[in-house]
């Protein structure tokens, strides 16, 4: 299939889904479609790196969480301008702030992309593992710094009240729906892109043998930074329209550490090789979770996403898709 | 900067440092020597500080004699975690991405099971000791820290004597470096691994009983430690339990001295910013070649 078809497609299911959803009224279907959305794009920003290069990022957390302040942060300067910039500029920044949501969105991928290429660069240039646990630390910290930092409301958190209703869409949730449709496109096909070209050739040598593609001229370090940008950023949009969502932001509530589990664990059970895998896991367990959280409770919906974690990969390891694979042939999708 | 500050942020450092080796010593065991990387290494101890925590409130028995009494278990537990590590990822040889997935998710349900099990509020012991303090002129010593720091100390002299004057310990040693060497001296890698990670584990159960008498615990408190025995083992050069101890006491006065002076708030950012430096400049650790 080739590109502009597949980009056709997601957009005619996405129109397809909003018109369905506004179709039943309830703004709770919106709201539970949006924690799904939410994690497509988190779950297919962690397999560029995790699947496509084989390094694993366990602060998936804390791009999403530089996504979340980054856009609490803009918000609150939005709020009151003049309290932050001198005299001489404010009334450009007057004529800039408040932001528009999707600009926020931009802000925030920028921000957690350049986390990623910080990080990675300091620890990329070593075995895999020690990326890993650097990620893992990485979260640790930046909650340390946002619960020092007043501006953003420190550990007592921050309101972010947007209005009420917004032209076309109607209410709020609708907006912020759109918006995540719109990400999940970009992330899904952006990941698309990458398999089909030769930087996703360039991943898949260093996810097999680093040693072998390092000698062959490939150049991984280069390769490996270009992936931990990328999917850097990706979680950091994907964060950037939580404030609006939950109109409440605490450290606690975005620095989860749930958001890491689940952004490993369904790549990890949807199948990381392809960019179908990412997406099928995050439905599937996305949903799972929803269903989860409303019927028993939503501890015990952790448990089972980090219970399906460790029976995926022990048993299943190459995932729902690379199951679908075994059973019918090549004549699946690759 | 006030001298006696000083004085008290420096000793109460060093025993927390202590402290902090005892809670490095399973990593450096299984990450630095068997390259098997337990992320879930906090969460089994805190599963030990919770272990210290029932036996203590139920029974009053102490938690250090309780976490001694438990080291049978946690040597099973590490025994059968490792068993499942191996068949399940080392010999199908794709340990690397897999298996972090795997510590990971067992970090991630450990913590979710204690939290369903304990709830989120602080649990703390009691013992007679804690909460009094030997003082020497204008040092104070809390015997919260003194006690634990001693015990750990302990611990690490009976590690380093076991891994370098017993067979076993030599071999585990040996294990890290030429495992086909090992076979050829007709001793089973696998068999010597288990043993090595099942001692790692039995560690955090001493370590467990620590933490709780130093400080409250709830379930998610581990996190807190993961960035800091990860620098101290990479800092101490992966796998010498030497260069651990020096690390650990490092990081522990560095982290103190922080606190006093900076706030309590700041500390679990000093942990990470060593071991990014470590990466980045010297990544054989303070003692590698």
């Amino acid at each position: 299939m080739r590109t502009p078809l597949f980009i056709l497609i997601q957009f005619a299911v996405a129109l397809a889904l909003y018109l369905v959803l506004r179709f039943f009224g309830n703004d709770y279907l919106f709201f539970a479609g949006y924690t799904v959305l939410q994690f497509i794009v988190l779950a297919t920003a962690w397999n560029i790196l995790g699947g496509y290069c084989g390094y694993v990022n366990f602060g998936s957390a804390g791009f999403f969480a530089i996504g979340a302040y980054t856009s609490v942060c803009l918000f609150t300067i939005g709020q009151a301008p003049e309290d932050v910039f001198p005299a001489a500029i404010l009334p450009a920044m007057q004529w800039i702030f408040p932001l528009p949501v999707p600009v926020i969105i931009v802000c925030s991928g920028i921000m957690a992309g350049l986390v990623g290429l910080g990080t990675g660069y300091l620890t990329l240039r070593l075995r895999g593992v020690f990326f890993a646990i650097a990620t893992l630390a990485l979260a640790v910290v930046l909650q340390t710094l946002v619960v020092n930092w007043s501006f953003v409301g420190g550990s007592r958190g921050a309101y972010v009240i947007p209005a009420n209703t917004v032209p076309v869409f109607g209410p709020y949730i609708q907006y912020l729906f759109a918006l995540m449709l719109l990400l999940t496109i970009v992330a899904l096909t952006s990941a698309r892109l990458i398999e089909r070209s030769s930087l996703g050739v360039g991943f898949a040598t260093i996810r097999d043998d680093e040693l072998a593609a390092e000698a062959c001229g490939v150049p991984t370090l280069k390769l490996k930074l270009i992936a931990t940008v990328l999917s850097g950023a990706l979680m950091g949009m994907a964060g950037a329209p939580f404030p609006f969502y939950i109109g409440y932001t605490e450290p606690g509530s975005v620095f989860d550490l749930g958001y890491a589990v689940n952004a490993i664990a369904m790549p990890m059970i949807g199948g990381t090789t392809s960019w179908a895998g990412p997406l099928i896991g995050a439905i599937l367990l996305g949903t799972l979770q929803q269903i989860a959280t409303v019927t028993i409770s939503s501890a015990a919906n952790l448990l089972l996403v980090g219970l399906l974690l460790i029976g995926f990969v022990i048993v299943a390891p190459t995932g729902v898709v690379g199951l679908w694979q075994s059973w019918f042939g090549k004549g699946a999708k690759r | 900067m006030d001298f006696t500050l000083l004085m008290n942020a420096v000793i109460a450092g060093l025993l927390l440092g202590a402290f902090y080796a005892a809670v490095t010593a399973g990593i450096s065991i299984s990450f630095g020597m068997l390259d098997v990387v337990n992320i879930a290494h906090p969460a089994f101890i805190i599963l030990g500080s919770y272990i210290a925590y029932i036996v203590n409130t139920h029974f009053g028995l102490d938690p250090i004699v309780v976490s001694i009494i438990a080291l049978p278990a946690f040597y099973a537990l590490g025994a059968a975690v490792y068993q499942i590590f191996y068949i399940s990822f080392e010999k199908r040889g794709q340990d690397s991405l897999r298996g972090l997935a795997f510590f990971f998710g067992l970090l991630f349900v450990t913590e979710v099971f204690l939290v369903l099990t304990f709830g989120v509020d602080y649990r703390s012991v009691d013992a007679a000791y804690i909460g009094a303090s030997l003082r020497f002129g204008i040092i104070e010593l809390p015997y919260r820290l003194l006690v634990p720091a001693v015990v750990s100390l302990a611990m690490f002299a009976g590690l380093q004597i076991f891994l370098g004057r017993t067979f076993i310990g030599r071999a585990v040693m040996a294990v890290s470096q030429d495992p086909l060497a090992l076979r050829l001296m007709a001793v089973d890698p696998t068999r010597i691994k288990r043993i090595a990670f099942a001692i790692s584990i039995a560690t955090a159960s001493l370590a467990g009983a620590f933490l709780i008498i130093i400080q409250p615990v709830i379930p998610s408190v581990g996190r807190d430690y993961i960035g800091r025995i990860f620098a101290i083992c990479v800092l101490g050069g992966l796998g010498s339990l030497p260069g651990t101890l020096i690390a650990a006491l490092l990081l522990g006065v560095i982290e103190s001295i922080t606190s006093t002076f900076y706030g309590p708030s700041w500390a679990p950012a000093v942990s990470f910013g060593i071991l990014l430096l470590t990466l980045a400049i010297r990544p054989s650790g303070l003692f590698g070649r």
